[in-house]
């Protein structure tokens, strides 16, 4: 439905930044929805508004006209337009729920699985290394650099170490506060080849501003390279060691994965 | 009637006794007007103070890493402290003080018809907690660590342990400050409810009440029902701050979302608070100088009422991306687009009064029109954010940034300029220059605008709030996106700017304003029955008597289009 209602609209978010994941089209399909419905009354409304302004301005020896604004025909000047607004919030409310529902509440199957930490002022990112399973000894974890790749169903699960942080990706049009003592999960599916902001979104102390990463979307070849050039964390003792060890349940499931 | 000019004559006796010295007249006031004019004058300090952090932080942004002139170079810390503080003053210390509690005190008994608020000495507490409450949020700069950066909202753990967030003294000292404005405020609202409902004058029914003082009194209940969520959330915050308690400690059996529902509880209410009293503000102006009746006066009440029970039914929206459970989204999506409807009610009515009017653009009437203009699209911008769809987005932007500056700054600034410039003349006798007022506003409109567009362009963009320092995220460093944040940042000069020129005029106009009469606007009204300036006790003598409701301007057979409250009627 979003596939066909996007040959419609005028994609003003894509303008601005492009869509890398495979749910963006469907957000920049909602933001264009509501720009079209919103914008449209807004226009009207302020240009009625600047209309009256002019046409009833002062003029010597007018009187204005009393006019109450309870009888039935007079409050419906009122009453159409709200119900017109109403009807204007249902149409947003209905694909606000299936993007809503598609983003955040079904989380397809994984195909891979990436864990993110978030901590004061750095974000840590574990890669399953080449056997394609999160949280064994050939595992590659990298700060401030995520590789994924292209065209891959991903599951992450979201972690902090210590205060609340927001893992923000916008080419993805995605974002998910990180809350310590818990692991969220989430999903994308990257879609577009190249090199993107992480911003952290929610302010986590004094170098917020500068908590920074790259994520990078790369073919399987690439991402095969790139796992080859770096050191698995090792043995199952030693991955332990540079996790954290404030989270005993998350630090479980690795041990018995 | 009887009671009432005894009452009056107590006053009377009172000031033939004993002439007030400097301290009891303008410190230790209990009159109503006086601790109006303590809130307005902090609350326009305390603005200078907000004004100049927000200059700080744009220059920064503008130019990172260069030296601001009147301050020097920005740390990462500081920058934090600049931007947590210019919310929570401009929220806390401005918006409140100057349109709920200067403007409730100052209108309300005097539109009200009665000599003062029935609690003339729990106000004055209000307004010495207030004060000491500004003097502690001061304080906090200037301690070891400095101020309090966590942001305005403070979530823990951020907030809750000085190893986060490296203001062992700011933190808690912030936290105090708030707690006891709220206190402050609590205290006001208790003696506006109970004045407007016991101390009306004679004759005036329920919906002869000027729709300010309802809308003051709406905001008040508002703020009673939801801070006390938010003050258990305080001292559950404090505790974990000073005592290590883990209220909002996951690892200690807490949860830091519980905070961010306390807070919000309060947070959303309270837009609704400081939004109140700003659209009775623009209701009175406008009705007066459209010389029109307030279209569905009755409408516009009952929608306000509506307003508030259903502005606590969508603090979640704040949520939807911090970790509570995503199908709540469904519910607080569903209650924030709804709220758009009395919203817009109350607009549509306003719009709707210019139909059939007879416009004069004075200064206060230019401020009231762009209130409702610029409000609009505050409003309208809701919409994309209410949407938890596109909020996974926009959540935490640049254009949740230039939301809610299209409403604040109407709120509390837009509709405070109106107000001054339309009361002016009742609270010193003098009007204000209108040449200067219309360049001021003027000037402050076209920069505001010029602020906060290119704001909402960066945010749709994936500009993130809160950060220091665009130029260590390649996709936000091109010279295009700097550029807007130039532009926005001249603009906020050019804005600071003009206010030097409503601070000229607001001095001067106290000395060699022109003079005027009761009812310089010839507005309807019972506080321009009282002489400009009102003295000690507001109508002297014989209190006022209400015989029709406040907006009847225009009435056709009448010879003038207005028609004071308090007006006998003539014999027939």
């Amino acid at each position: 439905m979003f596939d066909f209602l996007d040959r419609f609209m005028p994609g003003i978010l894509e303008m601005l930044l492009p869509r890398a994941s495979e749910y963006a089209l469907q957000i920049d399909v909602l933001f264009d929805i509501i720009t079209i419905l919103v914008g449209f009354w807004f226009v009207l409304v302020l240009g009625y508004f600047f209309y009256l302004i002019f046409r009833y301005r002062y003029r010597p020896g007018l009187k204005a006209e009393y006019i109450t604004g309870e009888t039935h025909r007079q409050k419906q000047a009122i009453e159409i337009p709200h119900l017109l607004i109403l009807a204007c919030d249902v149409l947003i409310i209905v694909p606000t729920f299936l993007v809503w529902y598609n983003v955040k509440i079904d989380i397809p199957p994984a195909e891979e699985e990436v864990r993110i930490v978030g901590q004061q002022w750095a974000w840590t990112f574990h890669h399953a290394g080449k056997d394609g399973v999160l949280g064994t000894p050939d595992d590659i974890v990298s700060v401030n650099e995520l590789h994924l790749k292209k065209d891959r169903q991903y599951t992450y699960h979201l972690e902090s170490r210590d205060v609340m942080h927001s893992f923000s990706v916008p080419v993805f049009r995605l974002k998910q506060d990180a809350v310590p003592g818990r692991v969220i999960s989430g999903h994308f599916k990257p879609i577009l080849s190249g090199e993107w902001d992480v911003q952290c979104a929610e302010m986590c102390g004094i170098a917020h501003g500068i908590m920074a990463a790259r994520v990078f979307i790369e073919t399987e070849e690439e991402h095969n390279t790139w796992l080859a050039a770096n050191t698995p964390v090792g043995s199952s003792d030693e991955y332990v060691a540079t996790n954290d060890s404030k989270n005993s349940e998350v630090k479980e499931d690795r041990n018995n994965g | 009637m009887a009671e009432v000019t005894h009452v009056d004559g107590a006053h009377d006796a009172h000031h033939e006794h004993h002439k007030p010295s400097f301290w009891s007249k303008y410190v230790f006031s209990t009159d109503h007007k006086m601790i109006a004019l303590q809130y307005m004058f902090t609350g326009m300090a305390m603005a200078l103070i907000g004004g100049y952090f927000a200059y700080v932080f744009r220059m920064q942004l503008a130019f990172p890493g260069a030296s601001i002139p009147f301050f020097g170079t920005l740390s990462p810390a500081a920058y934090n402290s600049l931007v947590t503080n210019h919310g929570t003053i401009m929220i806390f210390w401005v918006a409140m003080p100057v349109l709920i509690a200067a403007m409730g005190n100052f209108l309300i008994p005097l539109m009200i018809g009665c000599d003062d608020m029935v609690f003339p000495r729990v106000n004055r507490l209000s307004y010495q907690i207030f004060l000491l409450s500004a003097i502690i949020l001061i304080i906090s700069f200037f301690v070891p660590g400095g101020g309090f950066g966590g942001a305005w909202t403070a979530y823990p753990p951020l907030s809750a342990k000085a190893e986060f967030n490296a203001t062992p003294f700011g933190a808690p000292m912030w936290l105090i400050a708030v707690t006891l404005e709220i206190v402050a405020f609590l205290l006001g609202g208790i003696n506006f409810i109970t004045t407007v409902m016991n101390a009306r004058a004679k004759g005036m029914r329920m919906y002869d009440i000027p729709i300010i003082v309802w809308m003051i009194v709406i905001a008040s209940i508002l703020f009673m029902c939801s801070v006390g969520p938010l003050i258990a959330g305080a001292v559950m915050l404090l505790f974990d701050q000073t005592l290590g308690t883990g209220f909002f400690d996951g690892t200690a059996g807490g949860d830091p979302v519980l905070w961010q529902h306390l807070f919000w509880f309060f947070g959303h209410p309270e837009v609704y608070v400081v939004l109140l009293p700003a659209m009775g503000i623009v209701g009175e102006i406008t009705c007066t100088f459209a010389r029109k009746k307030l279209f569905a006066y009755k409408l516009i009440l009952y929608s306000t009422i509506g307003l508030g029970i259903l502005s606590f039914f969508v603090w979640a929206h704040h949520q939807f991306i911090s970790g509570v459970d995503p199908r709540a989204a469904y519910l607080f999506t569903t209650t924030t687009l709804l709220i758009s409807i009395p919203v817009a009610i109350v607009l549509f009515a306003y719009i709707a009064t210019l139909y059939g009017g007879s416009i004069r653009f004075t200064t206060a009437m230019l401020f009231a029109l762009a209130f409702t203009g610029e409000f609009l699209l505050g409003g309208v911008t809701g919409i994309w954010l209410g949407s938890s769809g596109v909020d996974v987005y926009l959540h935490d932007t640049y254009f949740v940034l230039a939301h809610f500056h299209y409403t604040f700054v109407p709120i509390a600034i837009i509709a405070t300029f109106a107000a001054v410039y339309y009361w002016y003349p009742k609270m010193f006798g003098r009007k204000m220059n209108e040449t200067w007022g219309k360049i001021h506003f003027w000037g402050t409109i076209v920069s505001f605008n010029g602020i906060f567009i290119p704001l909402f362009i960066l945010g749709a963009g994936g500009q993130h709030r809160r950060i220091y320092n665009f130029q260590h995220y390649p996709d936000l460093a091109g010279a295009d996106m700097q550029d807007m944040r130039v532009f926005a940042t001249l603009s906020l000069i050019v804005m600071l700017a003009f206010q030097v020129i409503f601070i000229v005029n607001f001095f001067v106009s106290l000395k060699r304003g022109e003079k005027v009469g009761n009812n310089p606007w010839k507005a309807n009204t019972l506080e321009w029955v009282a002489t400009s300036p009102a003295p000690h006790g507001n109508f002297g003598a014989t209190m006022p008597e209400v015989y029709r409701g406040p907006y009847e301007f225009s009435v056709e057979g009448r010879e003038e289009d207005y028609w004071p409250q308090n007006e006998k009627p003539s014999e027939s």
